[in-house]
């Protein structure tokens, strides 16, 4: 237990209590930050759409949980909300478990939704759609409502839990995760040249070995159970001595 | 047991290893930051002089909120104010039309001389929205990247033509990034439905203000939001008809117009060894009918289609997005550099407003080692394994001891 927490204070250098975001982004470009057990809490009003982004690494099952708090006075009918994730490259990632898209009754006072990612996987084919390491968006926004009830001050709070998964379920890694290149775009006059091919470095290095995983466990007890089978039937073969 | 113990060393320092390994991946680029600038427009045309916000007039309030918004302001922020409405009281509707200041410049904020020429305003004249919108915009160029106006106002333009939603539709489209936040105090309907327009026409928000706190509370979010800009500035790019006339692109954010129906066509040269990875997101600026979409495919120069991300939704979004991959591993009959044809389409339809200028497109490329595909595991997992690895050492074990008696027998023979 203390190697775990050992281990967990190594991985995170700030350790301690995460500080409350109260503040959310508008737009994929002004997404703000945030991290998993951080507490957010944003008052907003009826139709804003709020962004947040959060990295997420290879073995992960990020999953949201959201509050809301509508407003008391000043709805006219149901308002629909939805919460949506989407991967680095602004695609959507499907949402396998929670509530992602509710229907507040006028009479509400608030609501609950959710959303559970698959586990980010370490590779993908680039024609696939797997959630795959890198930057994560969440876009939480009112989808129906009446006209009437727009701009009215709603009080959202959100939590993000990352909990490990089965790591070694997966072969293969992403070259870079799947982040955003925010630089300003240029247009180009020419082609740029192509790169000059590099030697291989003939140094001698780890990478075909597998990470430490479950199955390193698996695999070894295979090993030595088969070795003590094969004592097993290398012994019915010899003549019992009285 | 020391074993186990090394064991577990040995995989917390992996673990540890690959944690640290991985998180500076994900650390933002370093950008210049540009002094982030906002300009706060108020309403002070004569329907302010209502009494109907806690018991006093808007004016009182927004005053009073306007004072702590300027005494909470971050340092940083450069912050002016413009008034409409403030000086002519007549009844000739031409020169009431013209009737904006800005009574705060651009700038570094001066809080004390901020709070005199807030307190002298007096509830007076029409309410040139669209006006005041085009001035604004004109007092923020040139200055910082990101620039937001703060438009507060209590009743709709008394000043149409021409309509505001479309000044600011037409403010947006100039290129440089302009967003339009609208706050309404105790607005009517009317007035609602026009700042909701301006909003979306220009990507910013919308809220109604019923009492000081909501005022006060949400001017200070706005500010704030202004003092945060985004990471990049996007560069403006024009897409092409066809792949021939496209323009070739490096990696980066750009932004574009695109029509409705429309496809727009971008090139990217991506080198041997290399992955592509495109997004594309288009704003919903205007109103458009229930059911939409966005496509974004890469193509060869020729036409031959490689990957396509797309998305569809219905209902009240802000913005459409899909995005794609791609690495020429799988494809040897494309050259060591090739071109790679980006076309982007939609498929939103509206009833009203399908015309010029088009809706905002978001694109960012992104140039990267492609990813290799991986081999089949080395390692394996579960009771099966488990079993068969039994069997196996089991079977190996009776032949190895077969063998031996064999041999025995044979030397005891010889």
């Amino acid at each position: 237990m203390q190697l775990v927490l050992a281990a967990l204070l190594l991985a995170d250098p700030s350790a301690g209590p995460a500080p409350l975001v109260s503040t959310a982004g508008t737009s994929y470009l002004t997404a703000v930050s945030i991290a998993a057990e951080q507490p957010v809490k944003v008052s907003a009003v009826t139709g804003d759409h709020l962004y947040w982004q959060f990295p997420a690494t290879a073995g992960r099952r990020p999953e949201l949980a959201i509050d809301v708090k509508l407003p008391t006075e000043g709805r006219t009918g149901d308002h629909a909300w939805t919460v949506e994730v989407f991967d680095g490259l602004r695609r959507r990632q499907a949402c396998v478990g929670g509530e992602q898209s509710p229907v507040a009754e006028t009479s509400a006072t608030s609501m609950t939704l959710g959303c559970r990612l698959r586990q980010v996987r370490s590779w993908a084919e680039p024609w696939d759609g797997d959630p795959l390491p890198g930057t994560y968006y969440v876009r939480l926004s009112s989808t129906e409502l009446p006209e009437k009830d727009l701009g009215l001050p709603v009080e959202v709070s959100l939590k993000l839990t990352a909990p490990t998964g089965d790591t070694g379920a997966d072969q293969g890694s992403l070259a870079a995760p799947l982040v955003p290149d925010n630089r300003p775009g240029e247009v180009l006059t020419t082609r740029p040249p192509a790169p000059v091919e590099k030697e291989d470095d003939s140094t001698f290095s780890f990478d075909w070995l597998p990470d430490f995983s479950s199955r390193w466990v698996w695999t070894a007890s295979g090993g030595v159970l088969a070795a003590l089978a094969g004592l097993v039937g290398f012994s019915w073969t010899r003549r019992r001595r009285v | 047991m020391i074993h186990r113990k090394l064991s577990i060393v040995a995989a917390i320092g992996l673990i540890a290893v690959a944690v640290l390994g991985a998180s500076p991946a994900h650390a933002e680029p370093e950008t210049t930051a540009e002094p982030p600038v906002v300009e706060l427009v108020l309403d002070v045309s004569g329907s302010m002089k209502a009494a109907d916000i806690d018991g006093e007039t808007r004016m009182t309030v927004a005053k009073r909120a306007f004072n702590e918004v300027v005494d909470a302001l971050p340092e940083t922020t450069q912050l002016g104010i413009r008034v409409l409405g403030a000086t002519y009281g007549g009844e000739n509707k031409k020169q009431g039309c013209r009737d904006t200041q800005q009574i705060v410049k651009v700038g570094p904020v001066n809080r004390v001389a901020a709070k005199n020429a807030i307190a002298t305003l007096r509830p007076t004249g029409f309410t040139p929205i669209g006006l005041a919108l085009r001035e604004a915009a004109k007092d923020l160029n040139g200055a910082g990247a990101a620039r937001r106006i703060v438009l507060i106002t209590d009743g709709e333009d008394t000043c149409t033509p021409p309509d505001p939603c479309d000044v600011a539709r037409e403010l947006a489209a100039q290129g440089t990034d302009l967003v339009v936040d609208t706050l309404g105090l105790a607005p009517d309907e009317k007035t609602r439905k026009q700042l909701v327009c301006i909003s979306q026409a220009t990507g910013g928000t919308y809220a109604a203000a019923q009492s000081e706190e909501e005022l006060t509370e949400r001017i200070k979010q706005l500010v704030d939001r202004a003092a945060l800009p985004p990471p990049v500035t996007p560069a403006v790019v024009e897409g092409a008809k066809d792949c021939a006339t496209a323009p070739l692109l490096a990696a980066g954010v750009y932004t574009d117009r695109e029509l409705i129906g429309e496809h727009r066509f971008y090139r990217v040269s991506v080198n041997d060894g290399d992955e592509l990875r495109a997004s594309v997101s288009i704003a919903l600026d205007r109103p458009l009918n229930r059911d939409y979409g966005v496509l974004i495919k890469a193509a060869t120069v020729d036409g031959r289609e490689l990957v396509r991300g797309l998305d569809a939704g219905s209902g009240r979004a802000d913005v459409i997005s899909a995005g794609l991959r791609w690495s020429g591993d799988e494809e040897p009959a494309l050259a060591e550099i090739s071109d790679i044809c980006l076309i982007v389409s939609n498929s939103f339809a509206s009833a009203t407003a399908a015309g010029a200028p088009g809706m905002p497109v978001e694109l960012s490329i992104g140039l990267v080692a492609a990813s290799q595909a991986p081999d089949a595991p080395g390692l394996g997992r579960g009771l099966l394994l488990l079993f068969v690895l039994m069997i196996a050492g089991l079977v190996a074990g009776v032949l190895a001891g077969w063998l031996t008696r064999w041999w025995v027998a044979k030397w005891k023979e010889n």
